[in-house]
């Protein structure tokens, strides 16, 4: 059997090291080693889930060892892990005692999207519990809401619409206190797809010629709203979102194939684009926005 | 679902998003989100207009019961709406005003309408209506003009509106945000919708 360690600390930074460490496609049995994780974001829980579907690729369902912290299994849990790992992993019991679980403190727990319908779910349940966040910890307008919704309901259609394969999507709220003295919303929407750079080959790769590739994909439906539908009205979504997350002065990333791509707020270190990364099927959109400081 | 407030027999009247979303489409919550269900929405809008018929020119539709609309849903129906009854082989010869939340529907309505090189007329609840989407200034200029004086009479528009004003009439007309009546003048199209029958 093959062990991969989860590292301790798996957040949108890092989620590398386990696509790397992950691999794909090789027959071993594989065991998610994840006893020593102290802190994870929305962006780790999808790594690690689709990690974990593609290990099972290979034909033996992988394994996964729960953390030890009660405090990071309890947290898992009211994220909703512990459902979504059904049919991806053989989960080991878990080795502490579950509390209750309070969806309550939950921004959007981890939420399959395969249809048009979850996409209507997903902007139902964040209705009802967004506003507090977004109004009383983020600081954000009361219309924030709907802005908000609105950015989760078009990140979710781009799994639909283009990804042509599973995805998910989850969101919290922390306090980064150290990090960057403020609290913030993390929504991270994760599909095992095809990816940006075959949804758009069809229509677009011809006129790129030899510069076609993961990061000219990515530049095309980040920076110039490329879809593979020829309908002028279509590939808003991404471009409004980044419009909104600039308002808010967010960071706003895509990992696909083997490149990123990100609008970086001065708050945060990391390149706009960056290529020959290991190779991602699918794509990961990370969205972090920050409580508003009144600047 | 037409709005009460509008019976037929007037220039307009209204169908109200949200009701039509509640009642004959099933959808518990008023959320505008996602091109299919945009699609659906705007064959049940159609549906409304055909059995409308002819007899109102102006239909209002109205978006204030709609708690979240995206960009998809606004491309969906308010741009592909416009669209369809833009060209002169239009299912109907209907002029459409909006009703929405600015902070609501506004942004997301202008931004597929500048896609799409629309505008519209909007109802944003502030007691004046504001055209919404891509114009000249002098557009603009025309089509604030006309909404103050509600009609501008056939032989007026230069003296209303500068040299030049009757090609800007014209040109709000086929853009399908006045009304040019029988006789050569031409209204606004929230005042045509208060209105009885033009003439």
């Amino acid at each position: 059997m093959r062990v991969i360690e989860v590292p301790a600390s798996l957040d949108y930074r890092n989620i590398d090291i386990l696509h790397a460490r992950a691999g794909a496609g090789e027959t071993d049995p594989v065991l998610f080693d994840a006893r020593r994780l102290r802190w994870i974001d929305p962006n780790g829980m999808l790594a690690l889930l689709g990690a974990g579907r593609v290990a099972g690729r290979g034909g033996a369902r992988p394994r996964i060892s729960l953390p030890t912290s009660a405090k990071v299994a309890g947290y898992l849990d009211r994220m909703g892990f512990s459902r979504a790992v059904a049919g991806i992993f053989h989960s080991a019991p878990p080795r502490v005692r579950r509390r209750s679980v309070r969806a309550s403190d939950v921004l959007l727990e981890i939420t399959p999207i395969t249809t048009n319908s979850d996409v209507h779910d997903v902007v139902d349940t964040v209705q009802s519990r967004a506003g507090a966040i977004l109004s009383n910890t983020l600081r954000y307008p009361p219309a924030a809401v709907v802005q908000f919704s609105v950015i989760l309901s078009e990140v979710c259609q781009n799994i639909v619409e283009h990804a042509d394969g599973p995805g998910w999507v989850a969101a919290q709220s922390y306090n980064w206190t150290r990090r960057l003295g403020r609290h913030v919303a993390v929504i991270a929407v994760s599909d095992l797809g095809r990816g940006f750079r075959a949804s758009l080959a069809d229509e677009h790769s011809e006129r790129f010629g030899d510069r076609w590739g993961d990061a000219t994909a990515l530049e095309a439906a980040f920076l110039l709203g490329l879809t593979r539908f020829p309908d002028i009205g279509r590939g808003q979504g991404i471009q409004q979102i980044r419009k909104q997350v600039a308002r808010w002065n967010g960071l706003l990333s895509i990992r696909s194939g083997t490149a990123r791509i990100a609008d970086t707020p001065p708050w945060s270190q990391g390149p706009p684009l960056q290529e020959g990364l290991r190779h991602f099927p699918g794509a990961q959109i990370n969205i972090i926005l920050p409580e508003n400081s009144g600047d | 679902m037409t709005d009460p407030r509008h019976p037929p027999g007037r220039n307009g009247f209204a169908i109200d998003v949200g009701a039509l979303m509640r009642g004959r489409l099933s959808v518990p919550n008023v959320n505008l989100v996602t091109r299919p269900t945009g699609r659906v929405v705007r064959q049940a809008i159609e549906g409304e207009l055909a059995r409308a018929g002819s007899r109102v020119p102006v239909s209002v539709i109205d978006l204030t019961g709609v708690r979240v609309l995206d960009f998809s849903c606004a491309d969906e129906v308010v741009a592909k709406l416009l669209l369809r009854y833009l060209p002169p082989e239009r299912p109907g010869d209907i002029f459409f005003l909006l009703r929405a939340v600015e902070e609501v529907h506004g942004h997301a309505v202008g931004e597929v309408l500048a896609r799409r090189g629309l505008a519209t007329v909007c109802d944003f609840g502030d007691g004046e209506f504001r055209l919404l989407g891509p114009a000249t200034a002098e557009e603009r200029a025309a089509w604030s003009v006309l909404e103050r004086s509600e009609r501008i009479g056939a032989g007026s528009s230069e003296s209303l509106l500068g040299a030049g004003g009757e090609a800007l009439l014209q040109r709000l007309c086929e853009r399908r945000l006045a009304y040019r009546h029988r006789g050569g003048s031409a209204s606004a199209l929230s005042a045509l919708a208060r209105l009885p029958s033009p003439r």
